[in-house]
């Protein structure tokens, strides 16, 4: 029954996210601070981790080849589709709910028990539109790109190490990464880009906006979010499989 | 003015508030005092709707506040000026940011025009200009006390809200904030209600008191009738410390 408490809750929270802003001008620029700070400020980790994990992928599958039957152009092509289907949208999502989840959760949950919502609130602001909505719009308008570039850090991690290595040869490589390309892959890690999106600052969003009590309570509704947002996207990532490419 | 009637909240199954009626004078200090845990806070946010009562109302200027539409709620909160007892500031924002904020959301002016409404507030409450540019993480506790009041009455309210306005506070910055709610209620005309258990303040500037015990309101009247109150739990409170013991043995009590 818990769980159908908190269903209700963040939806009836969520009427209230999307209700009618006061003024345009300020969310315009709290969209822009919010780019940054969940966005560009998470570059570095994302950058780092799809190269190493291309490069992985690569590394992988050729060591799993043992058939000479099997053509080593399989090792570009599944670092391709592992990256493109998988890889980026999901995993770098389930990077991301951790970063971006907790630091959601952490600040909002630190204005709830600081009384600063309640001083929103007073004033008459939409308290809920205007910590959560900007932060809503601003992930699904960055985490694309992210999610873009991770693809192609992934693919040139794998390259890096094929050149650096010498397991197949580069041509074999870049045959298989332009392998039976199929351009709706991207759309489809698009799609579920934008759904983890929106999963990561609603759910984390929600956490940090109920939190009773003090620093303590801070810390678990951060934790809580970030598990909950990764349930989420467990879930939703089968969900959107199935619809999409099944 | 604001009105109380017959306002009862619970929680769970706690009663914290039962019956409460009070009324609340404009252009002079309403305070409401009581032990902590007495549920002085609670009547506060029931009172600026932050807690829906399970019975009762709140009337501001007769209207009706939990019985409002959304939209005419906002406009009463828009009335409504808050000083918080963490002062409540804004983290991310400047001093000047904080003063400007319910302007910037709210206001009809000009940029240049906020500016200078948020620096007029300032300078009103002493805030040197030099100051302006700093986050509340890097001013003292009396001056975001200071600050959190510019921002209250940035939007010129008709109600002013003081929760526990002293605490944390050292005595003389306790004495200059008191005075400062003070001045400003007299100046624009504005009814305020300051929660506090700090019996110097309410010495210095109560002029309408209201106690409340375990949730009730036991007693309410003016500075000069507190002293002579024959309410044993009020007395209790009032000449708990060995201050206002003292004041009472001078008295011949």
């Amino acid at each position: 029954m818990r769980i159908l408490f908190h269903i209700g809750r963040y939806f009836q929270l969520m009427g209230e996210v999307f209700g009618r802003p006061e003024r345009l001008g300020v969310y315009w620029r709290r969209i822009i601070e919010e780019i940054d700070l969940l966005g560009v400020k998470s570059l570095g980790i994302v950058a780092m981790l799809s190269a190493f994990m291309g490069a992985v992928i690569a590394l992988q599958t050729k060591s799993n080849i043992n058939s000479p039957l099997i053509s080593d152009t399989l090792v570009g092509f599944a670092t391709r589709q592992s990256t493109i289907l998988e890889f980026s949208p999901t995993i770098i999502a389930l990077i991301l709910a951790g970063k971006v989840g907790s630091t959601v959760a952490a600040e909002i949950g630190s204005m709830r028990v600081k009384e600063q919502i309640d001083a929103l609130d007073i004033m008459g602001v939409n308290s809920a539109g205007y910590l959560i909505l900007p932060k809503v719009i601003a992930a699904v308008l960055i985490f694309p790109f992210l999610i873009i570039m991770s693809m192609f850090l992934s693919v040139f991690g794998g390259y890096l190490i094929v050149a650096a290595t010498g397991i197949i040869s580069t041509s074999a490589y870049q045959t298989g990464i332009r392998m039976d390309f199929m351009p709706f892959s991207i759309t489809y890690a698009l799609i579920k880009t934008e759904v983890f999106a929106f999963i990561i600052t609603t759910v984390s969003g929600y956490h940090g906006y109920y939190t009773q009590g003090g620093t303590r309570e801070v810390g678990i509704s951060s934790t809580t979010a970030v598990v909950y947002s990764i349930v989420a996207i467990i879930i939703s990532n089968f969900v959107l499989t199935k619809l999409l490419l099944a | 003015m604001i009105e109380v009637k017959g306002l009862s909240k619970r929680f769970g199954s706690t009663q914290v508030l039962t019956d409460i009626s009070a009324v609340f004078k404009p252009g002079m200090i309403n305070q409401v005092i009581g032990k902590s845990g007495s549920g002085k806070s609670v009547l506060a946010k029931c009172i600026v709707g932050l807690h829906v009562p399970e019975e009762g109302e709140v009337l501001y200027d007769g209207r009706s506040f939990h019985h409002l539409e959304k939209d005419e709620k906002r406009q009463v909160r828009q009335e409504i000026g808050m000083l918080f007892q963490g002062s409540a500031l804004f983290d991310s924002l400047t001093v000047i940011e904080n003063v400007m904020f319910p302007l910037r959301m709210f206001g009809v002016m000009e940029p240049g025009a906020m500016r200078e409404r948020a620096e007029l507030c300032l300078q009103r409450v002493s805030i040197e200009p030099e100051k302006n540019k700093l986050f509340p993480s890097e001013i003292s506790g009396g001056m975001q006390k200071r600050v959190g009041i510019a921002r209250a009455i940035a939007m010129q309210p008709k109600y002013l809200l003081c929760d526990e306005p002293n605490s944390g506070l050292d005595p003389q910055t306790s004495i200059v904030i008191d005075q400062l709610i003070a001045e400003l209620t007299e100046e624009y005309g504005i009814t305020t209600i300051v929660i506090t258990h700090d019996m110097n303040s309410v010495m210095e500037t109560g002029d309408n008191i209201i106690f409340i015990h375990e949730g009730r309101k036991h007693w309410q009247g003016g500075r000069e009738e507190l002293l002579h109150t024959d309410n044993p739990e009020l007395s209790a409170f009032v000449y708990a410390s060995g201050l206002m013991k003292r004041v009472k043995k001078a008295m011949g009590g």
